[in-house]
């Protein structure tokens, strides 16, 4: 019996297909797997206790405004419901947080559970990554109604996919979508981004243009 | 397709969302006190107005949450949203 079952994650096989999109649009539209990001669902009343010792153990509060996501200290909490987060940290830190938050909510009426496995993460980024986005996304992701600390759980060509505009300077998009649906997103988002990486795009200086 | 504002995310594509049917069916206090009929009633019987209608939906590609809306049958106009367990809007 083996002693380590190894990881494979269903984007990579698309590392050289994601990075040639990358190049070929001039940087327009960047591609990329974030790979095994730390994932906590987290269920709890946010008017009760245990909504201030997840604070206090996290150092950041779960937000209470619908489709918005708080950053700090190498975390993410994303809002999916009015008592429901997900708490995104670093690859490799899932059973320390986990523990971190259990031993927070401790005795209060709260669930604290393990999805890192349940989703495959994408990065879409770059100055055209709105408009790609656009072409299977029903929301405004205008920056004004769709800029840094906003999320949302939505679908991007007929996927369910949780969104999140990135904190980073320029637009940029975390797409969480279900692992068993990674594959199709990612040959999607690669035929959608054929409109940027073709022959003479980025030398026509389109991807500049905004 | 119908725009529905979900009283928790706003106003999405009616494709995030499962119908749940007639909203405010109460369910029997004493079911084993019905005769068959009645239950029948309770389980397949519901309004079919041409105007406003109450009825549950699901929003199941968002936040997985259930919530009432008040449609129009007749012009598919969603009328009002609100939240489990909030009364049913007066719909002048």
């Amino acid at each position: 019996m083996a002693e380590h079952i190894a990881r494979h994650s269903p984007l990579g096989g698309f590392a050289a297909r994601f990075a040639a999109a990358t190049r070929g649009s001039g940087g327009a539209v960047r591609l990329a797997e974030l790979p095994y990001p730390a994932q906590i669902n987290v269920r709890l009343d946010p008017k009760g206790p245990a909504a201030d010792a997840v604070r206090l153990a996290l150092g950041i509060a779960l937000p209470v405004e619908p489709n918005t996501a708080v950053r700090g200290g190498g975390l993410a909490a994303l809002w999916l419901g009015p008592d429901e987060w997900l708490v995104v940290g670093p690859a490799g830190t899932a059973g320390d947080l986990e523990s971190r938050l259990r031993g927070a909510v401790g005795a209060y009426h709260a669930a604290v559970t393990d999805v890192s496995a349940q989703r495959s993460t994408l990065l879409v980024s770059g100055p055209r990554s709105r408009d790609l986005l656009s072409h299977g996304i029903a929301l405004d992701l205008h920056p004004r109604s769709f800029g840094a600390g906003r999320c949302a759980q939505t679908m991007l060509a007929r996927a369910q996919v949780i969104l999140t505009a990135r904190d980073e300077r320029g637009p940029g998009f975390w797409v969480l979508v279900r692992s068993s649906f990674a594959g199709y997103l990612a040959q999607w988002l690669l035929d959608a981004s054929s409109e940027y990486t073709a022959p003479g795009y980025a030398a026509q200086g389109c991807s500049a243009s905004q | 397709m119908l725009l529905i504002p979900c009283p928790w995310c706003g106003p999405r594509d009616e494709a995030e969302f499962g119908y749940g049917g007639q909203a405010h069916v109460p369910y029997p206090e004493d079911p084993t006190a019905l005769t068959d009929e009645e239950w029948a009633r309770y389980l397949f019987f519901r309004n079919n107005p041409k105007g406003p209608h109450p009825e549950r939906w699901c929003h199941a590609a968002g936040c997985r949450r259930w919530f009432n809306a008040v449609r129009n049958t007749a012009t598919n106009e969603i009328l009002a949203v609100y939240r489990v367990g909030e009364p049913r809007p007066v719909i002048v």
